[in-house]
């Protein structure tokens, strides 16, 4: 009963606390908790039964008595308010203002799970979004409405790389600019600060929703953070009709906090202990992104999640890989060896690419061009591995071509700096002029008039 | 009417007492918003339901009212073009009722009860009527021929004592009614755990061409036949399904979109409409029927809509129809089956998946297979699983148990995948069982085809022998017999397997032009050897313009341009000619 508290529970173990109580209680519904000191938290209810309510506290159970702690059933789920004055503003990972001024004012409140997009509803997601970053750009093709992960680990400058696509991302086809959704899920005060600062420098403050649930929050206030953020963008996406980016850092501890409460819960762990249904829940917030009719709005998201070990196979990066339209993969040699943004061109992908570019959205040669690019990458790739054990001077002389496309291509294409924005036709010339240096036979993904058009002339490298 | 109450929740397995007469898998309304389950197993007084929509808010103690019937599909003409959740729901007609969110508790009716459809009679009033007897047709698309027959369930012979005349008619009105009373509408319920009866299996003996070279070739399919393609994230799952359902020559598609994301969905409800079949010249959406629930949506719905789709496939087939079932993901669904099974707090077995994983796997594929209708027709049900294996890793349970129960194993290969060569169908870790099944049909197109395969075949696998030894010396090491293989398999792998989607030409392939291509790089592979063998260098072979011409002819050369491809082979052997003189001296 709304109102209605109960006094003293019947168990507390971690974060789940039982209720012996049953009456006109709502499956999901959201429950206020206070300690004997009358401390408020918010908790969820989980699991219900004729003698029982199992309820989820978001926050610490800390100091939680049995005797002592009242309960109170709001028969209603997680919600949130909703305004376009949360553009500027500070919450916490519950979505309560944590700037230290009054919630926006609003008549509009919705659960934070939202309900999932009918696919027959969905637009198909085509405008090329320009990132500057030719490594994204000429390869991995960020696509409004897409959802695309950064694939790290720790130590790489993931952060540096979101940073920079957020200053620099823009719509070629129209003037319309990005609104930032950012959640930030127990990840260091630097990082968030870090973020803070790079939307204040490219003056973008104002344009930003913060939901920041710091490593010092209880990790289970890391459920709901990514939930209110999504809320948040669709609010403005679909309701207000702006382009909403969302960052989202860092899933892994997002994931953590999962596996936390379903082992307490008791449940059947799948791989590494995550639960069998961590698939699912990921997907319920990575599908939250895209474009709808009757909206001019959409929701690209741009979530951050550091490999554990730098093991794309963990159950995070995979189970993540799954879901997205692509990933970014985030490589610890080629940052070693001083390329900035270290994107490793081979395992990163945009699964929208393919309807997003060529004639009329950036280039007619940008199909065939990043094919080839790739195609001849890869080979370099493992004629360097040759090259290291049989030396260089061993190679064929169309090996040796490759080795020096391999070279120019991470030196003068994927290497870029941190404020460097390139525009799509840049990139696209760059791909071109590392192409050189191989023999025009080489270059089967393209058709000849594109290379008569691109690279009239002979191929530079000669013959092998 | 039997009414129950709910006594627990937990998440989307609820319990409910008072339900005691009901049978397992009987569908439920449960609770005040009228959510869709099904009864998944019953224990004394508690029933346990699976509930196929998000139970926010539902209480202790509200209604369960049973439906008294299993989880059934509703089969009538119309089913074609339609876009469906799990339980049938059509997902056009959710958007008009509840906007772009899927709200718990909508409901529309799956057919479209207020269209009329042209029904012409086959038999009249005094006729003896069985379940293998064809009472009449309605043109469901300009190409479909839409067969009405009794319900196969119907038992034994009865006279007719009603037809209706030749005229428009809902899907839900009499079109005949037997002397005992019965009437017999377009459209009937079919429970989806139920398998559709036929008279017998028959053997393959046709493939399902798929204008895919590495497919139709190297590994494949036949009508009615099972295959799996399991691959990790990125390697193409998709792309290949998309593929293979666009140009795959069925009848019906029905493509079950089951755990994956929502864009693909939208993805063939934009692409589909717009492609013409290149047999018949309609739009492929005519022939395509989606089924999807995407991982966002409810997990218990993703576990049925398998059998929701392959009913549907069923009841195609019995009308005579070839019907391809592409079903991504199936992983997917047998992580849904292991989410409900540990809410059921069942023990569980290998990597958390419950026991009968196995024999769940069993039956869908079983569904599958070229049948004698009942009717007497021949009607086949081809089925493409994905798997999407954790990690890549294919000795996961999915993967093993898929592999059981199906013939054609289509493994996608991460590297390959990373170089871009699509699709991305490893040569050496895929198989087909079908290709001496098939051999008889593929003569009749081409009498080289099993020699320049298994040639091809033998080839690429000596080359991958090389290319172990060029790895750790060098390609210069190998004399240039051996580096001619290394070149031939290159041809192969850039001319033949590799096939681009986006390319007019390129993207469908016709059984002709698919043996000529790699007949032709065999025949250059020989001509080539001997060349060399008679003191040719390899520099002079790869000088040829002609080496060029072959590997880009797959997206230069038409598909009916037969001749085209043999002018590319007149001037292949003027240029083997020229070189042969200048060594035979």
């Amino acid at each position: 009963m709304r109102g209605l508290e109960f006094k003293g529970v019947s168990s507390v173990s971690g974060p789940i606390v039982i209720v012996k109580r049953r009456e006109d209680v709502g499956f999901s519904e959201i429950v206020a908790i206070r300690d004997g000191r009358g401390e408020k938290k918010t908790g969820r209810v989980v699991e219900l039964s004729e003698e029982y309510a199992a309820i989820q506290v978001f926050g610490s159970t800390t100091g939680l008595s049995t005797e002592e702690t009242s309960v109170e059933f709001l028969e209603r789920p997680m919600e949130l308010f909703l305004s376009k004055d949360m553009l500027g503003r500070v919450y916490d990972g519950l979505g309560r203002p944590s700037d230290g001024c009054a919630p926006p004012f609003s008549s509009t409140c919705r659960d934070v799970n939202g309900d999932p997009i009918n696919p027959y509803a969905r637009v198909y997601p085509r405008d090329f979004i320009q990132t500057g970053v030719s490594a994204i750009d000429g390869m991995n093709t960020l696509i409004r409405g897409q959802k695309l992960p950064i694939f790290s680990g720790s130590g790489l400058p993931h952060n540096r790389l979101a940073a920079q696509i957020i200053r620099q991302a823009k719509i070629r086809s129209d003037s319309g600019s990005f609104v930032m959704v950012f959640a930030a899920m127990g990840v260091k005060y630097d990082v968030a600060r870090f973020f803070i600062q790079s939307f204040e420098e490219s003056g973008v403050l104002s344009q930003v929703v913060m939901f920041l649930s710091l490593a010092d929050s209880p990790s289970i206030e890391r459920l709901i953070t990514p939930r209110c953020a999504l809320t948040a963008a669709e609010y403005l996406a679909f309701d207000c009709g702006m382009h909403v980016l969302v960052v989202m850092t860092d899933m892994t501890n997002y994931c953590e906090a999962l596996r936390e409460v379903s082992s307490i819960r008791g449940e059947i762990p799948s791989r590494k202990g995550f639960p069998g249904y961590l698939y699912s829940d990921l997907a319920a917030l990575y599908e939250r992104a895209g474009k709808i009719q009757g909206s001019g709005g959409s929701i690209t998201q741009i979530p951050i999640l550091t490999m554990p070990n730098d093991d794309i196979s963990h159950p995070i990066p995979d189970l993540s890989g799954y879901i997205t339209e692509g990933q970014i993969v985030l490589d610890r040699e080629m940052s070693q060896k001083g390329i900035y943004p270290p994107v490793a061109g081979l395992p990163s992908l945009s699964r929208l690419m393919k309807d997003g570019i060529g004639e009329g959205m950036t280039r007619e040669d940008h199909k065939d061009l990043a094919s080839q690019l790739f195609a001849a990458y890869s080979k370099a790739k493992s004629v360097r591995n040759l090259a290291s054990i049989i030396g260089e001077e061993e190679l064929s002389g169309l090996d040796k071509n490759y080795l020096g496309f391999g070279d120019g291509f991470e030196r003068n294409f994927l290497t870029q700096g941190e404020t460097e924005n390139r525009s799509i036709e840049e990139t696209l010339d760059r791909g071109w002029e590392s192409l050189k240096a191989l023999p025009r036979e080489e270059l089967h993904r393209i058709k000849e008039e594109l290379i008569e058009k691109y690279l009239p002339g002979a191929g530079g490298g000669g013959k092998a | 009417m039997i009414e129950g109450k709910i006594v627990k929740i937990n998440g989307p397995i609820i319990q409910a007492r008072g339900l005691e007469s009901c049978g397992l898998y009987d569908v439920v309304e449960a609770g005040q918003a009228k959510l869709i389950g099904e009864i998944i197993r019953l224990e004394g007084d508690t029933a346990t339901i699976q509930i196929y929509e998000d139970n926010t808010g539902m209480r202790i103690g509200e209604k369960v009212v049973s439906e008294e019937r299993p989880l059934s599909v509703y089969l009538g003409p119309g089913l074609v073009g339609c876009i469906y959740d799990g339980i049938q729901r059509p997902l056009k007609d959710l958007y008009g009722i509840s906007g772009a969110g899927l709200a718990a508790g909508a409901k529309a009716a799956a057919l479209d009860l207020e269209k009329k459809w042209r029904w012409t009679p086959a038999l009249k009033p005094g006729d003896r009527v069985t379940r293998e007897a064809l009472l009449g047709t309605v043109q469901e698309t300009e190409l479909l021929c839409h067969k009405v027959f009794l319900p196969p369930d119907s038992e034994g012979e009865e006279e007719l004592g009603f037809v209706a005349p030749e005229g428009e008619y809902t899907v839900e009105q009499a079109v005949a009614r037997t002397r005992s009373g019965r009437d017999i509408r377009l459209a009937h319920y079919w429970p989806v755990r139920k398998p559709r009866p036929y008279r017998e299996k028959l053997g393959m003996s046709e493939p399902l061409l798929t204008g895919q070279r590495v497919i139709d070739v190297f590994f494949p399919l036949s009508k009615g036949g099972t295959a799996a393609i399991p691959g990790g994230f990125g390697t193409g799952k998709t792309m290949t399904q998309h593929a293979v359902a666009k140009w795959c020559d069925a009848d019906i598609i029905v493509y079950i979109g089951c755990g994956e994301r929502g864009n693909e969905m939208t993805d063939v409800l934009r692409e589909f409409p717009e492609i013409k079949d290149p047999r018949t010249g309609r739009s492929l959406m005519e022939r395509t029927i989606l089924i999807a629930n995407t991982s966002n949506m409810p997990v218990s719905a993703r576990e049925v809509s398998i059998y929701t789709g392959v009913t549907l496939a069923e009841y195609y087939r019995d009308m005579g129809c070839g019907v391809a079932i592409m079903a991504d993901s199936t992983s997917r669904w047998a992580e849904a089956l292991r989410e409900l099974s540990g809410r059921l707090e069942e023990m569980p077995a290998e990597e958390g998946f419950p026991a009968y994983l196995p024999t769940r796997l069993a039956e869908f594929y079983e569904r599958g297979g070229r049948v004698t209708t009942l009717e007497g027709k021949t009607g086949s049900i081809s089925i493409i699983g994905a798997v999407s294996p954790p990690g890549g890793d294919f000795s996961e349970p999915v993967t093993q148990h898929t592999k059981r129960f199906i013939r054609c194993f289509w493994a996608l290969d991460r590297d390959l995948a990373n170089a871009r060569h699509y699709p991305a169908i490893s040569w050496t870790e895929s198989y087909s069982e079908y290709d001496e099944e098939l051999k008889g049909w593929w003569e009749g197109v081409n009498p080289h085809w099993h020699t320049a395969r298994s040639q091809a075949m033998e080839l690429l696998k000596r080359e991958e022998r090389l290319a172990q030894i060029v790895k750790l010396i060098g390609p210069d090491a190998l004399p240039d017999t051996q580096r001619l293989v290394l070149l031939v398999a290159e041809m192969i792998k850039n001319g033949f397997l590799q096939q681009n989607a986006f390319d007019d030409i390129d993207m469908y392939s016709s059984p002709e032009k698919q043996v000529l291509i790699l007949k032709l790089i065999m025949d250059f592979y020989h001509r080539a050897l001997e060349i060399i063998k008679a003191g040719s260098p390899l520099l002079k072979i790869r000088e040829l313009s002609s080496l060029n011409t072959i590997v880009r002819l797959k997206s230069q050369v038409g598909n009916s341009d037969i001749e085209g491809i043999r002018e590319i082979e007149n001037r292949m052997n003027g240029e083997l000619d020229k070189l042969e003189k200048e060594y035979r001296k």
